[in-house]
């Protein structure tokens, strides 16, 4: 650092601003990573979904082809819907599930919360093709506890893998229950936050827990309320081990999601400009949730 | 997240073990809340657990039993086989093997250089900093999801593929693991530096000396999510290994699930022991997990 001295006395003496070198050193080994992973492929990336690259060999540019195939590609826009259709099933239902949770958690009325915290995390330990194994073992046809415990009481099977909407929603149920152990943490972490003198003045003015809950907890949480909802968005968009394990996108291609007809069309039948053309799109929806998310939390929080 | 000074002091305690001792209202409308509530968090709580009890429970029972109507909660003759099979004939030793050492090298090296960068994004101040944090920002819009075809590509032509250095490499940087550690040290007051600085300390010793050992709370919740991401991974190892040498424990499992005939009774060995280190990790760990104020990385 004796180096340094000198170019403080000469410029301004700014706070930290003098040292270059050791942060830089610090960040040397991200800042590969970062060239490596992610600006290389985004790049390469780009610029092969604009080609019929297939892995191997030559490839030539041809223009927007790529993009105009995926417009009229039915299977292309079946994913894309799938993908759309499971998001807005799963997000709301996750959410709502881990602001019950957690608000009960924090309750000074709930009993043996600690321990009962540890029944909701476990299954967010679970790795999304556990998960699947797991609900598809529940979920079995002809085998599953489920539809046992139906025909005991009296009903007749349910299709919870040959009908499509049904396997969507068994999904959607097995995806909420891995995740909320993640969105309630955020939600508990959030909660405590909000200053108890709130709630005082509110049960002196004689609010009720119900009333107290919307007009106090949901308005204090809402930055958590936009991150959580985010976060399960995005997660959602990309989500694949959770059904190749519990239905392979099935039955048939029906359920086949946006991520899992990338891999296919990308790493099955080699179209590699082809499925980073549709990345491409994947990528383009990501960041409209993103904007428009933030655009109304902005808002949201404004008022 | 809202940041005020004055946390519900009733709740600030709610982390810890043991129900909380505090003297109720004994008004009758109380008494019913808390019936109320513990009721609804204990039924919820079972509906949460009764799949993990079954599948566990299941896995117990021999292949013959599996299917047998009717159907039974606890297995009669409760036998080890299908771990057995699994861990022998289905390989999963190897498995095992290979997936703890990608879990602990990436762990290990995620946790330094999401250090080392958090602390230079947290404590010094130039304008190649900011343009990196606004890199590492977008990491979190692109996915690796999003860009399989061409990250393949890349690490293939690195020469990665069908190496373990292949899975573990591309997923060394973590947004989250950066935030979290410039979250950390954005609360350490500067003045801890500047009086190192005063004694003649360099810049790289203060953050080996100082900065690192103060981090060890950040470090261990980084380390434990770092640990539970690489041991979940299924789309990334698939990708990249071809050799059943190879395999992780997630592409193992999948692999018993794609068959034609699922064999259920090593499927649900396999994946039981697939579960039991995070659960290990996370019971030892549990408060760092429980008490990381996760989102104050995501959220800035």
């Amino acid at each position: 650092m004796t180096k340094r001295a000198s170019d403080v006395s000469t410029s301004p003496p700014r706070r930290r601003s003098k040292y270059t070198v050791a942060p830089l050193v610090l960040i040397a080994a991200n800042v590969v990573l970062f060239a490596l992973f992610f600006v290389w492929p985004a790049v390469i990336g780009l610029v092969y979904s604009f080609t019929n690259y297939t892995g191997v060999g030559a490839f030539q540019f041809v223009g927007l082809d790529n993009y105009d195939n995926l417009f009229g590609d039915s299977a292309f826009f079946d994913a894309l819907s799938r993908t759309l259709l499971y998001t807005v099933l799963f997000v709301p239902l996750n959410f709502a599930l881990s602001l019950l949770i957690a608000n009960l958690l924090v309750s000074r009325h709930a009993k043996g919360a600690s321990v009962a915290r540890i029944f909701f995390f476990i299954p967010w330990l679970l790795s999304p093709i556990v998960v699947g194994v797991l609900w598809r073992w529940l979920f079995g046809e002809n085998f599953g506890l489920v539809n046992y415990v139906i025909e005991e009481l009296g009903g007749s099977a349910v299709p919870w893998q040959s009908n499509a909407d049904l396997s969507l929603m068994v999904v959607v149920v097995a995806a909420s229950w891995a995740w909320t152990g993640f969105s309630m943490l955020l939600f508990i972490a959030a909660i405590k936050n909000v200053p108890v003198s709130y709630y005082e003045a509110a049960s002196l003015d004689g609010a009720g827990p119900w009333r107290q809950f919307v007009s106090i907890t949901l308005p204090s949480i809402a930055p958590t309320s936009f991150i959580v909802i985010l976060l399960n968005t995005i997660h959602a968009m990309k989500e694949y081990p959770l059904f190749a394990s519990l239905n392979n996108g099935g039955p048939g291609t029906s359920n086949n999601l946006l991520v899992q007809y990338i891999y296919q069309t990308g790493f099955d039948r080699g179209q590699i400009g082809y499925a980073s053309a549709a990345s491409f799109v994947l990528m383009l929806i990501l960041m409209a949730v993103a904007i428009i998310q933030l655009i109304v939390n902005r808002r949201v929080e404004n008022r | 997240m809202t940041t005020t000074d004055m946390p519900r002091p009733v709740d600030a305690e709610a982390g810890r073990a043991a129900p909380r001792k505090r003297p109720r209202g004994g008004r009758g409308g109380g008494l019913r809340r808390a019936v109320s509530a513990t009721t609804l968090l204990w039924v919820l709580a079972a509906l949460y657990g009764l799949p993990v009890l079954w599948f566990v429970l299941s896995s117990f029972k021999p292949a013959g039993d599996l299917f047998s109507v009717p159907l039974k909660l606890f297995p009669d003759n409760p036998t080890l086989s299908g771990y057995r099979t699994a861990w022998d004939s289905a390989n999963f030793s190897q498995y095992f093997v290979n997936t703890a050492i990608v879990c602990v090298i990436a762990t290990i090296l995620t946790v330094g250089v999401s250090c080392c960068t958090g602390y230079a994004l947290a404590k010094y101040d130039n304008k190649w900093l900011k343009v990196f944090f606004v890199g590492i920002l977008a990491t979190t819009m692109l996915p690796s999801e999003v860009m399989l075809a061409p990250q393949f590509l890349v690490v293939r032509d690195l020469g990665l593929y069908n190496s373990l250095a292949g899975i573990i490499l591309p997923a060394l940087l973590t947004a989250t693991g950066c935030f979290m550690f410039r979250q950390f040290f954005l609360t350490v007051p500067d003045e801890l530096i500047e009086a190192a600085r005063i004694d003649g300390a360099r810049e790289l010793s203060i953050f080996l000396r100082i900065m690192v050992p103060i981090s060890r709370p950040v470090m261990l919740t980084l380390a434990i999510l770092s640990f539970q991401w690489r041991w979940n991974d299924y789309i990334w190892p698939l990708l990249m290994l071809n050799d059943p040498e190879k395999f992780t424990v997630q592409i193992g499992i999948q692999s018993l699930v794609g068959a034609q005939n699922i064999n259920w009774s090593v499927l649900l060995g396999g994946s039981v022991i697939s579960i039991i280190p995070l659960i290990i990790i996370f019971l030892v760990f549990q408060r760092y997990v429980m008490n990381a104020d996760i989102n104050a990385g995501l959220k800035d």
